[in-house]
């Protein structure tokens, strides 16, 4: 009760603030609970129910178009292998999360991974039919270009903000190029690029696939925002650093493996985490050049006219996916920030 | 000192930008010598002692340490490098990792000794520097006297022949300035060679062979300490004296 009078009515304006506050709650949180959970229709073949008098959200939607809003038009029969793949890729990205897994069988869990991933989505063997990567969509395909597109674009990124501090001048001018042609460009107009004028360039009979087009495009990309993080965490770090690594005898790469990067990345973390979050979402960008990825697939799902009209229930749903993956990634970096921060700190001093 | 010195400069120069921080500057260091350097603030002592092991490249004259002639070549400077151990006013000790780690990361990466030898080194170096108690510390967890010594530590670890000292107690408080001095005070008994920036006179006085006075980028005056505090030869030297010991 004191808490409340001291921080909630402390003075006028702050009262006059939590009111408003309180008002507009009453306004717009019980209608919503009474849409969204008490006159929701849950499950419906169709979408009559739906359509009637005073019905709420039409979840039903969700349940019934949910394997085409989780993996797009890969063929029905065998979407337990997207669903598969769903699940190694979380499971992966736990085991990476946890301190106690940090070790070198780590990368050997990832490459095995991967592999299988491959093995289920693309299939040709093993007794699984194949199955060509343009039919490959949803969530699927959502989580894998956000995977190999940090997964390539994160060391790329450390090597251009390296070589835009570089003493080699061709290296410098390289990275400088990169990393500014790129960020003056929109995501889009790069995909449009991979997707349209790379294949122009590239010699009769080469043939790379629109996916992975769109694949290096995003790394493209990605890398040269990522690199530019990077090299504000290179900034931040005091030169004296590389002069006492310099002075021990440490030659440029152990210097920079095993002092400056360290301290570059771990006080990167922030903005490191807030451009992934951005790329993750960024991914369903890729619709532009016919990709289905999760957002896409709920746009085509709401295209047929039985469920059309309900596109709140579905971005919603998408907004709850697309939400749960990028909170994980900021709680995590909070956690391994704070991890970090021990040692750091100014906790104990000596005696 | 009939030996070859152990650092040998001749006709060094250096500009940054138009500024001239080294005119022409001659100096010999034999083995086991110890010199003091003191001078200005901006006389060029600092750059001096950086052009000992490459952190500053010179623009003329030529700088030989223990026969290796400093070239703009990596090889040459990262030879020199591990022979020189340098110590800095800031201590520069790595903050991510714990004051053992600072000790062997150094001999392992660059003289590839096996993990458990430069563990035993390290152990014995920080006793040395009676820190060995705080050894799984982290440099923030340390005060600057401590973290000064484990900075000299990390520096022996690589078995210098010759340590560089850039004003290590300057960014001490004045209760932690005696700690570091008495590690160098014996590290000098060692017969270790050192050239050492510093305004702390009373260490000039008992350590140094000699003493060089720096001001404007010259080698002013070069004696042994009793001669250069007692007559100094030079009215700018007899100033700079009543300046810091003035107070």
């Amino acid at each position: 009760m004191r808490w409340v009078r001291e921080n909630l009515f402390g003075n006028w304006a702050s009262a006059i603030a939590t009111l408003a506050i309180l008002w507009l709650a009453w306004k717009l949180v019980p209608p919503f609970v009474q849409w969204a959970l008490i006159d929701a229709v849950w499950v419906s073949p169709d979408s009559r129910p739906c359509r009637a008098e005073g019905a709420g959200a039409c979840w039903a939607l969700i349940a019934e178009k949910h394997r085409f809003i989780l993996f797009g038009t890969y063929p029905f029969e065998h979407q337990w292998r997207p669903g598969l793949a769903i699940l190694l890729l979380i499971a992966l990205y736990v085991a990476s999360a946890l301190r106690r897994f940090w070790r070198p069988a780590l990368a050997l869990a990832w490459i095995g991974g991967l592999a299988l991933i491959g093995l289920l989505m693309w299939g040709g063997t093993a007794g699984l039919a194949y199955v060509e990567n343009e039919r490959w969509g949803g969530l699927a395909l959502t989580l894998l270009l956000a995977t190999f597109g940090i997964a390539f674009a994160f060391p790329l990124s450390i090597l251009l903000a390296l070589g835009r501090r570089s003493k080699l001048p061709a290296v410098r001018a390289l990275s400088v190029l990169w990393i500014e042609l790129v960020r003056g460009v929109p995501l889009i107009s790069l995909l449009f690029m991979a997707s349209v004028m790379l294949p122009l360039f590239l010699p009769e009979g080469v043939n790379i696939d629109k996916l992975l087009r769109a694949l290096l495009a995003m790394i493209v990309f990605a890398a040269a925002y990522l690199a530019e993080v990077v090299r504000g965490g290179l900034q931040a770090i005091p030169h004296g650093q590389g002069e006492a690594a310099d002075a021990l005898g440490l030659p440029y790469w152990r210097k920079t493996l095993l002092v400056i990067l360290p301290q570059a990345l771990r006080i990167s973390i922030p903005p490191l985490v807030n451009t992934f979050i951005a790329f993750f979402k960024d991914t369903s960008l890729v619709v532009i050049i016919g990709l289905f990825d999760l957002l896409t697939s709920i746009k085509v799902a709401l295209g047929e006219p039985a469920w059309s009209g309900f596109g709140v229930e579905a971005y919603l749903f998408a907004a709850l996916v697309y939400f749960a993956f990028c909170f994980a990634m900021s709680r995590y970096s909070q956690d391994l920030e704070r991890e970090l921060e021990r040692g750091h700190a100014r906790t104990e001093r000596g005696v | 000192m009939a030996d070859k010195p152990m650092i040998e400069m001749r006709a060094v120069g250096k500009w940054f930008g138009q500024f001239q921080v080294l005119k022409n500057v001659d100096l010999a260091v034999a083995q086991g010598e110890k010199i003091v350097l003191c001078g200005p603030s901006g006389s060029g002592k600092s750059t001096l002692v950086r052009l000992v092991n490459g952190l500053e490249p010179s623009q003329a004259g030529k700088v030989t340490v223990d026969g290796i002639e400093l070239k703009n070549d990596p090889k040459t400077i990262e030879a020199v490098r591990s022979e020189v151990g340098m110590v800095f006013q800031s201590f520069n000790l790595f903050p991510h990792l714990t004051a053992m780690e600072n000790l062997t990361l150094a001999p392992v990466w660059v003289r590839r000794l096996p993990k458990k030898d430069a563990d035993a080194l390290a152990l014995q170096l920080l006793e040395r520097v009676r820190i060995a108690e705080q050894a799984h510390k982290y440099p923030a967890q340390l005060s600057g006297g401590q973290q000064q010594r484990v900075a000299i530590a990390r520096a022996l670890a690589m078995k210098p022949k010759i340590m560089l000292f850039d004003e290590p107690t300057s960014a001490l408080d004045p209760e932690m300035i005696k700690e570091v001095l008495d590690v160098m005070v014996e590290l000098a008994a060692e017969g270790m060679t050192m050239v050492v920036v510093t305004h702390e006179m009373g260490f000039a006085r008992t350590v140094a062979d000699r003493v060089v006075f720096m001001d404007q980028g010259e080698i002013v005056e070069s004696a042994a300490p009793k001669t250069f505090f007692e007559a100094p030869r030079t009215e700018r030297a007899r100033l700079f004296l009543s300046q810091i010991l003035g107070h």
